[in-house]
């Protein structure tokens, strides 16, 4: 019977073009769909409608200014990609740092962690229909820019490390606002789950969608949450710590399933993680300098340099090659998201359209990062 | 975790024709000629010790004379990081053997290092425009001699 | 002492023409006063919804123009009559033009039948119900034809995906009306109510009408395309779905048309389950038009619980939207049927 309807009724595929103004793209990613009915057959990527060759404007400039173009790279993690280029040049010159500012650093990362993660979370159900998460999650992100906001007096490209420490040192409120918010939050991240994390529908939205096995994971290249829900262990603050993460008890989340669900409750879990970080830290804030004294001019010894750090989507690297200059050679960063959107072919595949938009949520896709 | 000297004996048993560098540094600088790039590749995947089978990033690099490829693998059991720089000397026409069939993630990363280098990686299947426009003809602009009337020049 | 408005108007008018010419007056009147009522009801219930949905996300909603933004929405509607009507080139201009009037009329000619209170109501026919259900599943027509002659791959989904569900969950729709005119007996509206003075079908019916009632609940949010069964627009995947290429008064047509149905729904549930115009237990029955307050209250009710509903749960995939109506709703609503008749039959109803 099934092989003499499928022979009956033959449908014709067709393409669909999804962006680069689409509401689920999250920017301006652009998917062209090969489609039969409302199944995706093959998925064809076209990039670049956001990209500002931000490599190659970094060759042009100092290491002190490239820290400015790292913002704008994923601006939800923007404090990590700073981190990143400040780590490698301080390793690189061996620059002591004091332990105020790894813990500075770490404390400002892990709220990045929880505002990009929150705002993921209020997109996501946005992405499957449920509108008013959205809202919820922008509450507790307003709590945590008005943080960003007086310690570094910018919100979303808070541009707040500097090579050898950080700008400004913390405002006599910052400890007080932090206690304030992990009370908060505390309360609200249930409220997260009863409203998405159980509810049926989402939750039959998201099993089973989306997989991909450990093996394969490995091999695409994912990291971040995204390969932790296929149980790949790629936490760069457990494997190669940085900053004050070796002092810190946190878990690294793992879960098996490899499914668009063990991707979302991944994140739930991680920012729970990012709170008990906080809790560790905001009262042990230690004393000391905010900023050591670098030189004027810094120059990177002829070699190649690579830092790792954990950003909000993953595994966000630097890649240095100097020739002794005081302008990188070349370098390239290495994108998280750009890595996580090359399976997207591979998760999807014989899905539909509402499961492709579900997917691409849990990838937690930030276009200028894959575009750089 | 091996050292680097331990990893540079182990795949100097492997594989001949290397050239290493870095060894007191914090990962392993291998450079390879293109026409043993793929064996190393595979070997260093598949190797049971080593299992380097994490690509963490593919770089195209101007090396002035030359242009090339700097791959970063990282093995998810050790955590050992390496560095492998293949180059070619062909500025008209470079070619480097594809390896996505080796690491799915170099798919698109090879794509990028094409349009952006001009890198052809053989057998490679979709080379074509990702970044930049479909109709772009004004050369490959992360090479050092790119020139455009926009740029900044210091 | 009664107001009898429509009888002095009436007495007015024979007063006035001839018979017949009062008669086809008195239509005309009665169509204009629906349009109002109609354009009247669909600003309100666009007002509520925003103003609900503030309430349930942290924001206020609108409430600068007039009394708690009474007005925004009117503000709205004179912006979208002024707008230019722009549409594709290769659209099919017939059918892109007549799609919205579709819809439209479909939602006015089910409004006759509502019974907003024992005095107001246009067209009391004897299949009232039956009309009811017909009438409205011409509604589909518009949105499919929308999709259709758009001429765009987002609008034709939609409209596929309208055809799929509208017609499966008709099925369940109509099935759950069934149940309860078992139990009453009748078709006709007015009569309907007026049975319940005894006691709302919902308690008489107990066990089956309550059955009955969360599958209408159910299916009703299906019919009238809202979250979690809002795939025809789902404007994370399709943009906005079939009225993607829809500007102007013609896409005003649809929002309003959308809110309207809505309305349908939430009247036919409580028309059915919660006795229509009647008071609880007859408090006010010697005031006239108090019917109009408690219909009002009673369907705003349901409408709340609609859009509760919608600004809670995320939105279901197309295959489980099937799998759902095919393979939990029919099934136990035919067994709920057999059960309602047994009820009746053996007089196990209060």
């Amino acid at each position: 019977m099934e092989e003499y309807l499928t022979s009956k009724l033959k449908t014709q595929e067709y393409f669909l073009n999804m962006g680069p103004q689409h509401p689920a793209t999250h920017g301006v990613l652009r998917l062209l769909l090969k489609l039969d009915g409302e199944i995706v057959q093959n998925i064809e990527m076209d990039l670049g409608y956001i990209h500002r060759s931000i490599e190659k404007m970094c060759e042009r400039d100092t290491y002190k200014q490239i820290i400015h173009l790292t913002d704008r790279l994923d601006y939800l993690s923007s404090h990590m990609n700073n981190e990143a280029v400040c780590l490698l040049v301080e390793n690189a010159l061996n620059i002591e740092i004091t332990d105020r500012i790894k813990v500075i650093r770490t404390m400002m990362s892990e709220l990045s962690r929880i505002a990009s993660h929150v705002l993921w979370w209020g997109v996501m159900g946005m992405d499957t229909g449920a509108l008013t998460s959205f809202m919820y999650g922008f509450r507790e992100r307003e709590m945590i820019n008005d943080i960003f906001e007086e310690t570094c007096g910018a919100r979303l490209t808070m541009n707040y490390n500097v090579i050898g420490g950080v700008r400004y040192d913390l405002q006599e409120n910052f400890v007080k606002r932090v206690k304030d918010f992990i009370v908060h939050f505390k309360k609200k991240l249930p409220e997260y789950d009863k409203l998405l994390s159980n509810n049926i529908i989402f939750q039959k939205r998201l099993e089973g969608i989306g997989y991909i096995s450990k093996e394969d994971a490995i091999a695409y290249g994912l990291n971040g949450p995204t390969a932790r829900g296929s149980g790949v262990s790629c936490d760069v603050r457990k494997i190669h710590p940085y900053s004050a993460y070796d002092r810190v008890d946190f878990e690294e989340i793992l879960f098996t399933e490899g499914d668009s669900y063990a991707r979302y409750r991944v994140r739930i879990r991680e920012m729970w993680e990012s709170l008990s970080i906080l809790e560790q830290l905001v009262d042990k804030i230690p004393d000391g300098e905010h900023r050591v004294k670098t030189k004027a001019v810094i120059k990177l010894p002829v070699g190649d340099y690579l830092q790792r750090v954990e950003s909000a989507r993953g595994d966000f690297g630097v890649y240095v090659k100097s020739d002794g200059q005081k302008f990188p050679y070349r370098l390239k960063f290495r994108s998280p998201g750009f890595a996580n959107l090359t399976a997207l072919n591979k998760m999807t595949k014989g899905l539909k359209i509402a499961d492709l938009v579900a997917i691409l949520s849990t990838i937690d896709v930030v276009v200028p990062d894959i575009d750089r | 975790m091996m050292t680097n000297t331990e990893l540079k004996n182990k795949i100097e048993n492997l594989v001949n024709g290397l050239n290493f560098s870095g060894e007191e540094s914090d990962f392993l600088c291998v450079e390879v000629p293109k026409e043993i790039l793929r064996e190393l590749m595979t070997t260093l995947r598949d190797d049971t010790e080593l299992s380097f089978d994490y690509l963490f990033a593919l770089t195209g690099v101007d090396f002035g004379n030359e242009l090339g490829v700097v791959y970063h693998l990282e093995s998810v059991k050790s955590r050992k990081l390496i560095q492998i720089t293949v180059k070619t000397e062909d500025r008209e026409n470079p070619s480097i053997d594809s390896i996505h069939d080796i690491f799915p993630a170099a798919f698109f990363n090879e794509t990028e290092a094409h349009e952006f280098f001009g890198i052809i990686f053989n057998n490679h299947p979709d080379l074509k425009h990702l970044f930049l426009p479909e109709n772009w003809d004004k050369g490959f602009p992360m090479r050092k001699d790119y020139t455009d009337i926009n740029m900044l020049v210091r | 002492m009664i107001l009898n408005v429509f009888t002095d108007i009436h007495n007015l008018l024979l007063g006035l023409m001839s018979a017949k010419v009062a008669h086809i007056t008195e239509l005309v009147l009665i169509g204009v006063a629906y349009l109002g009522i109609f354009a009247v009801l669909g600003l309100f219930l666009v007002w509520l919804e925003r103003r609900v949905a503030g309430f349930f996300q942290l924001r206020l909603g609108p409430n600068r123009v007039g009394p708690s933004g009474l007005f925004q929405t009117i503000a709205d509607a004179l912006k979208l009559v002024t707008k230019e009507l722009t549409g594709t080139v290769k659209a099919d201009k017939q059918l892109y033009k007549i799609a919205p009037y579709f819809v439209i009329t479909t939602a006015l000619m089910t409004m006759a039948l509502i019974p907003f209170s024992h005095e107001i109501q246009a067209f009391d026919i004897n299949i009232g119900i039956f009309f009811l259900i017909s009438v409205s599943s011409i509604g589909v027509l518009g949105i499919f034809l929308a999709g259709w002659s758009s001429n765009n791959k987002y609008s034709l989904i939609g409209g596929m995906r309208t055809g799929i569900q509208m017609i499966s969950y008709e099925l369940s729709v109509g099935m759950a009306v069934v149940t309860m005119v078992v139990l009453a007996g009748t078709l006709q509206i007015s009569e309907i109510v007026e049975l319940q003075k005894g006691g709302w079908f919902i308690f008489t019916g107990h066990i089956p009408a309550i059955i009955a009632f969360m599958i209408f609940m159910i299916a009703g949010t299906a019919e009238s395309n809202r979250v979690p069964f809002d795939l025809v627009e789902a404007e994370s995947e399709l943009g906005a779905g079939f009225h993607t290429e829809y500007s102007g008064m013609r896409f005003a047509y649809y929002f309003l048309a959308e809110f309207v149905n809505m309305f349908i729904i939430a009247s036919i549930a409580v028309v059915l389950f919660f006795g229509g115009w009647l008071s609880p237990f007859g408090i006010t029955d010697a005031i006239p038009f108090a019917g109009l307050f408690w219909f009002s209250v009673k369907v705003i009710a349901v409408i709340f619980i609609f859009m509760w509903f919608r600004w809670t749960f995320p939105r279901l995939r197309i295959d489980q939207l099937l799998t759902l109506e095919w393979k939990y709703l029919l099934p136990i609503n035919m067994v709920n049927i057999v059960l309602m008749a047994l009820l009746v039959w053996l007089g196990l109803t209060f």
